[in-house]
């Protein structure tokens, strides 16, 4: 499946990617040869088949509502880049 | 000419749902914490965390469902809506695209203009609310609080039926009390946890197009709502009769100014690329589940109306204020329950509490003091052992504090007096200080008691029985 350099340039804008002429043209290949592959299920008659959307017949995996976690500011901002007076900091964003 | 146009309206709702626990993890949705108190991996997005769906997040949202006869959809699930915004730290919002899982429902509404009508119920869907945003002015960044990450919403998607101002707000206060009654949420405009976008355009009357449309966000109140409802309409209306085209946009409405303007996304894209989660497994909805969900519904307004109208007898326009918030019905049946008399109960609320939230400026649902309290402040009057005017004084620290009224009037003296002994004393010295008012009283000026009671009521404080005052007096004076 070809994909055209406009789709590559969307595909960059939603993904907030800056990408070089060499990187585009590698993710050209790369996306090209992925929809080729899966492109195989195509080939397959799936009339009259369900669509799904999990591999397990598992269903309604759900919790009562309890509160279970505590208070534990201090280990999760350590996931974050940066902290100010217990939040996490960002680029400057307007609303 | 000018011609003739219509507004078309359709409502995306927002409702926070008053679960103790978030959507897909166990941190608590209670207001007022630390910044950040009530987070974990899951509701900060963690790489390789896992959401586990809140039943009760579930059954609110058939509750909701059922109530605006929707049908449930049997077999649903949830989709992964992708954007980047710093508010939302997966980079997604867990949503249902597919198959919410209500759909097709109505409410019935009543305006003036157009009597009774229904609004369509295009689709109600579950999802998770996004954390806050805070600008900080000394670092030149944004600080990010994730305590509302993860917090039950139902979104509530109206079909384009409403024409004007007026049937917007009908159709939310239906929903509002739909759902306050149901007990998933507490609806408030002005704290966010009910919050509505406003899809409208304009069309010549009798076309049967639609017109472009614009969408409304930061509407905190009925009044702004009906604002920018009349705002947006001139100015669709302006741009069509110029010639020109209305453009489809997201806008933002600032009510101080009483103006919006169009939110501009950087790049514009709105593609969500939404798919499956495949985190999240397919929720099969059994009848067993929705006979469930029916039996535990409690009474709604409608039903309210027409009990309180057979058991308690009271006036349409008593019952239509008192049912018109939960709080107040929920007072209402509570201070009955402890065997106040329901036209007693009735007035109390319509008179003093109604003039009380008017002079304050709030809402019923602000309501703070007790039904034990009332009841109680009924009982004293019932058994003569405070007077109306007390009872009204009594009343006010009721509302405004929540007092016990046995001891505040044990405590402040204000118990009538039903000594006849002292009474008789005191009225006799007002007939000996007042030889004027007595002089025309017996020339005839049946009038002239009146004063005398007053002079009586305030010697005595105010603390007498003023039937028993008027007949000491009378029978003093016909001495
Ligand atoms: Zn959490």
């Amino acid at each position: 499946m070809t994909i055209t350099d406009e789709t590559i340039d969307y595909v960059g804008i939603l993904a907030k990617l800056e990408l070089s002429d060499e990187e585009k043209a590698r993710a050209k290949k790369d996306m090209s040869d992925m929809l080729d592959y899966v492109g195989k299920l195509n080939e397959l008659d799936t009339d009259g088949v369900e669509p799904m959307s999990h591999t397990f017949s598992i269903n309604n995996v759900m919790r009562e509502d309890v509160v279970t976690n505590g208070d534990d500011r201090e280990n999760m901002l350590l996931n974050a880049p940066e902290a100010k007076d217990g939040a996490y900091v960002v680029p400057k964003t307007f609303n | 000419m000018s011609k003739e146009y219509e507004t078309v309206i359709g409502l995306e709702v927002h409702v926070e749902l008053n679960t103790k626990t978030k959507i897909f993890c166990g941190c608590s949705t209670a207001f007022g914490g630390e910044v950040n108190e009530h987070t974990c991996p899951v509701c900060t997005g963690m790489p390789g965390s896992l959401p586990v769906l809140n039943k009760e997040v579930v059954n609110k949202a058939i509750a909701v469902g059922l109530a605006t006869n929707c049908d449930i959809t049997r077999n649903c699930k949830f989709d992964r809506k992708n954007y980047f915004y710093p508010d939302n730290p997966q980079n997604y919002q867990i949503s249902q695209l597919y198959y919410p899982i209500c759909r097709n429902g109505y409410v019935e509404i009543e305006t003036e203009e157009f009597g009774k009508k229904k609004v369509g119920i295009h689709e109600i869907h579950m999802e998770e609310d996004a954390g806050k945003l805070v600008h900080d002015e000394f670092m030149d960044c944004s600080l990010v609080d994730f305590n509302r990450s993860g917090v039950p919403l139902i979104e509530i998607v109206s079909e384009p039926d409403m024409r004007s101002a007026e049937e917007v707000i009908a159709y939310l206060d239906k929903l509002r009390l739909i759902i306050q009654y149901l007990g998933a949420s507490d609806c408030k405009l002005n704290e966010g946890s009910m919050r509505a976008d406003v899809n409208l355009s304009i069309r010549e009357k009798g076309a049967a197009e639609f017109g472009t449309r614009t969408e409304m966000k930061n509407l905190n109140s009925f009044k702004a709502i009906a604002r920018a409802i009349e705002n947006e309409k001139e100015r669709q209306i302006d741009i069509i009769e110029s010639g020109e085209k209305v453009v489809q946009e997201t806008r933002r409405w600032d009510d101080n100014k009483e103006y919006s303007y169009a939110m501009r996304s950087k790049e514009d894209a709105q593609d969500y690329r939404y798919f499956p989660d495949p985190d999240l497994v397919p929720i099969v909805i059994d009848d067993a589940w929705l006979e469930r969900i029916k039996a535990d519904q409690p009474e709604l307004r409608d039903e309210k109306r027409i009990r309180y109208k057979d058991e308690f007898e009271l006036p349409e326009y008593d019952i239509d204020i008192i049912t018109g918030s939960k709080k107040m019905a929920d007072l209402f049946e509570e201070t009955i329950g402890k065997g106040a008399n329901p036209k007693k109960v009735s007035n109390w609320l319509m008179v003093e509490t109604m003039r009380l939230l008017k002079e304050h400026d709030m809402d019923a649902d602000d309501i703070s003091f007790s039904a034990d309290n009332l009841a109680k402040l009924i009982a004293l009057t019932d058994s003569k052992a405070i007077n109306s005017s007390v009872a009204k004084e009594v009343f006010e620290h009721i509302f405004a504090e929540n007092i016990d009224p046995d001891k505040y009037v044990e405590e402040h003296g204000l118990k009538t007096v039903n000594d006849e002994g002292a009474l008789r004393e005191t009225i006799i010295k007002i007939i000996a200080d007042n030889p004027q008012s007595v002089a025309d009283y017996k020339g005839g000026k049946e009038k002239a008691i009146g004063f005398l009671v007053g002079q009586t009521m305030k010697a005595m404080k105010g603390k007498a029985e003023p039937g028993m005052v008027n007949q000491i007096l009378k029978e003093e004076l016909a001495k």
